[in-house]
């Protein structure tokens, strides 16, 4: 099994950026996602910044990828949609279906990314006759849903399944960031800058619920499958997501790739990555419960 | 198949009774949906067994009223079949046209029944014209529903870069999040509109009056609290009352209903082929009540668009039946992004 490094979800300042994946091209990962997938209004990095860290983490020996905008609303957004496809020397996520037309269009191989809604093995299948060559399982989905699409698999297609992180649960027209400041999306004045891994969300009762990440909603827990990392490999998943936070990431990286070549135990990889973790654990997705339960493998 | 007209209004029916109300009240089109998870209001006691839906395509079809059919849940490999008898069952009662999220079901829609009209479902998350023609030229879908996102100038570049009819969402429940899109009812209950048909189920709901006011919850998370002088709402999860940074709030959406009327001369002059009345969930006085008054409203904006004036009777009778009473033009407004 691989390990890949998901898109960075939050909007963070140009140079730590540059940092941060300075320090990953020295980290134990095969697969980078790259590029911003979350709001058209960040541009501390544009498409060429960040083609140029595909670049250099290719140099690296690893696979880069540049993923789309999920939710596309303007002839804007298209145009940044187009000009991350146009940087051919690299594979694309594409996380709508205007993406998977216009790289269809064009013959392209493409990673069909985890906001596609692949629930079932018709739909795997026409995105393999269309040319997607990795899949990722929506997050909602539960092990017992992936084995019947893993049993019909397309041949050439890999399996990815988002492994560790705040999920992402949601996306919205509004900026609920903005909201927070009683301010316009459009003039938003670029207040994630200041929650490098989200803004919390509690309940009355002082629960950690959710976090605002811009237009996105995403879990207060960190989902965690560092447990369930035979089970996958069972199931024959080839591809492990983690995704970013703002700190320790190649930390938690390397818990993994130990986990993965056999090197901890289970309850030793927990407790190291406890230690590392944003939030407390859920893993309830998998078990087809709900997402923020903690079940017991 | 009935002819089209150039504005369609098209209306929730629940069930046969709310089928009738819509039909009777000036829809131009119903959309239903089957006793089960193939679509996204997999509530109990709500939608059609196949003698009611025989019954309510029968009663349409006599007064010149389309049928539509939401099978617009995503199927799961162990349970494909269902989605695909529903396909069949609807081709083969002679609805009008189906109204799909799923590529796979549409791929087997568009092979088994080429004759079958589809609609793409507002779950299907398709928000810009390059996504909606992907929909056009892979299945042949000739209408798309659009997600609660788009301000009215892209509604607009949307409708004149694409060959497929656009329907928008005209007055109810307001999804903040893109349809299709939102996962949040699954993290919190198990059970989601892609897989289940449901948000926020009503299985998961709490109400526990304590000593602080009337609680709801959502499989025990507290998602709002009322005093004794509010009215206790439906926890809906994204319409609670949170705290972010000490600051207790609707964090994300207040519970509002979405309405449009005002923008109707100009959804017409863009080129926007069809209204959408959200709720199925909801009794078939509202569908009524809502169906009179977005009658009027269109026709006296067909007849005169420039000097269309929304009555506040019409308003009046809207806000009666609002969730919170209170009204929202959502994304179509700009800055309520």
């Amino acid at each position: 099994m691989q390990l890949a490094l998901g898109p960075l979800l939050y909007y963070w300042p140009r140079q730590q950026v540059f940092d941060f994946y300075e320090a990953i091209a020295q980290a134990p990962v095969d697969i980078v996602y790259l590029g911003e997938t979350v709001c058209a209004r960040r541009h501390e990095l544009r498409v060429q910044d960040w083609a140029e860290i595909a670049a250099k983490l290719a140099a690296a020996g690893k696979q880069a990828v540049l993923g789309t905008q999920t939710l596309i609303e303007s002839e804007s957004d298209l145009k940044t949609l187009r000009r991350v496809i146009d940087e051919r020397d690299f594979l694309t996520e594409a996380n709508d279906m205007g993406a998977v037309r216009i790289l269809s269009a064009e013959k392209r191989p493409f990673v069909a990314g985890p906001f596609l809604n692949v629930f079932n093995s018709a739909t795997l299948g026409m995105l393999s006759h269309l040319g997607a060559t990795r899949w990722v399982m929506p997050v909602e989905m539960s092990a017992d849903a992936l084995r019947e699409l893993q049993a019909a698999r397309p041949a050439g297609m890999e399996t990815e399944v988002f492994a560790y992180g705040r999920l992402p649960l949601a996306f919205s027209a509004r900026c609920f960031t903005a909201r927070h400041f009683n301010l316009q999306k459009d003039d938003c004045q670029f207040k994630c800058l200041d929650f490098p891994d989200g803004l919390v969300i509690k309940t009355r009762e002082k629960e950690e619920f959710l976090t605002l990440n811009g237009i996105q909603t995403q879990s207060a827990k960190v989902y965690n499958l560092i447990g369930e990392v035979e089970a996958l490999r069972a199931l024959g998943v080839d591809i492990l997501r983690i995704s970013p936070q703002s700190q320790h990431t190649p930390a938690l990286l390397e818990v993994f790739r130990a986990r993965l070549e056999g090197n901890v135990e289970v309850p030793a990889a927990r407790s190291r990555l406890a230690a590392l973790e944003v939030a407390a654990p859920c893993n309830g997705f998998w078990y087809g419960q709900p997402g923020l339960d903690q079940v017991a493998a | 198949m009935l002819t089209g007209k150039p504005f369609e209004l098209v209306c929730p029916a629940g069930a046969l009774p709310s089928l009738k109300a819509a039909v009777d009240n000036g829809a131009d089109c119903v959309y239903t949906g089957l006793k089960d998870n193939t679509n996204a209001r997999n509530f109990t006691g709500l939608n059609f067994d196949d003698a009611q839906l025989r019954e309510g395509i029968r009663y349409a079809h006599d007064r010149r009223v389309k049928v539509l059919l939401a099978l617009n849940t995503y199927p799961q490999t162990a349970t494909w079949a269902r989605w695909t008898a529903a396909v069949d069952k609807a081709a083969d009662y002679g609805v009008d046209a189906i109204i799909l999220a799923d590529p796979g079901l549409m791929e087997y829609a568009r092979t088994k029944h080429p004759q079958l009209r589809l609609h793409l479902s507002v779950q299907g998350s398709a928000t810009s014209y390059e996504a909606i023609n992907f929909y056009h030229e892979q299945f042949g879908i000739q209408r798309a529903v659009l997600p609660r996102v788009l301000a009215m100038a892209q509604v607009e570049h949307t409708v004149k870069n694409t060959p497929v009819e656009i329907e928008v969402f005209g007055f109810g429940g307001l999804c903040v999040m893109v349809e299709g899109r939102c996962a949040l009812s699954a993290y919190v209950t198990g059970d989601s509109p892609n897989t289940v048909g449901v948000c926020s189920p009503g299985k998961a709901v709490r109400y526990e009056q304590t000593a602080q006011g009337m609680d709801t919850r959502l499989n025990g998370v507290l998602i709002n609290r009322f005093d004794a002088n509010e009215k206790a709402g439906y926890p809906t999860l994204c319409k609670g009352r949170f705290e972010v940074n000490d600051e207790t709030y609707y964090a994300i959406e207040e519970p509002a209903s979405l309405n449009t009327l005002e923008l109707l001369p100009q959804l017409i002059d863009i080129g926007v082929k069809a209204v959408k009345i959200e709720g199925r969930q909801r009794s078939p006085a509202y569908v009524a009540q809502v169906t009179k008054v977005w009658r009027e409203a269109i026709d006296s904006a067909l007849r005169n668009r420039q000097n269309f004036t929304v009555r506040e009777a019409w308003m009046a009778e809207l806000n009666k039946v609002s969730e919170g009473n209170m009204h929202t033009l959502g994304a179509y407004y700009r800055p309520w992004k």
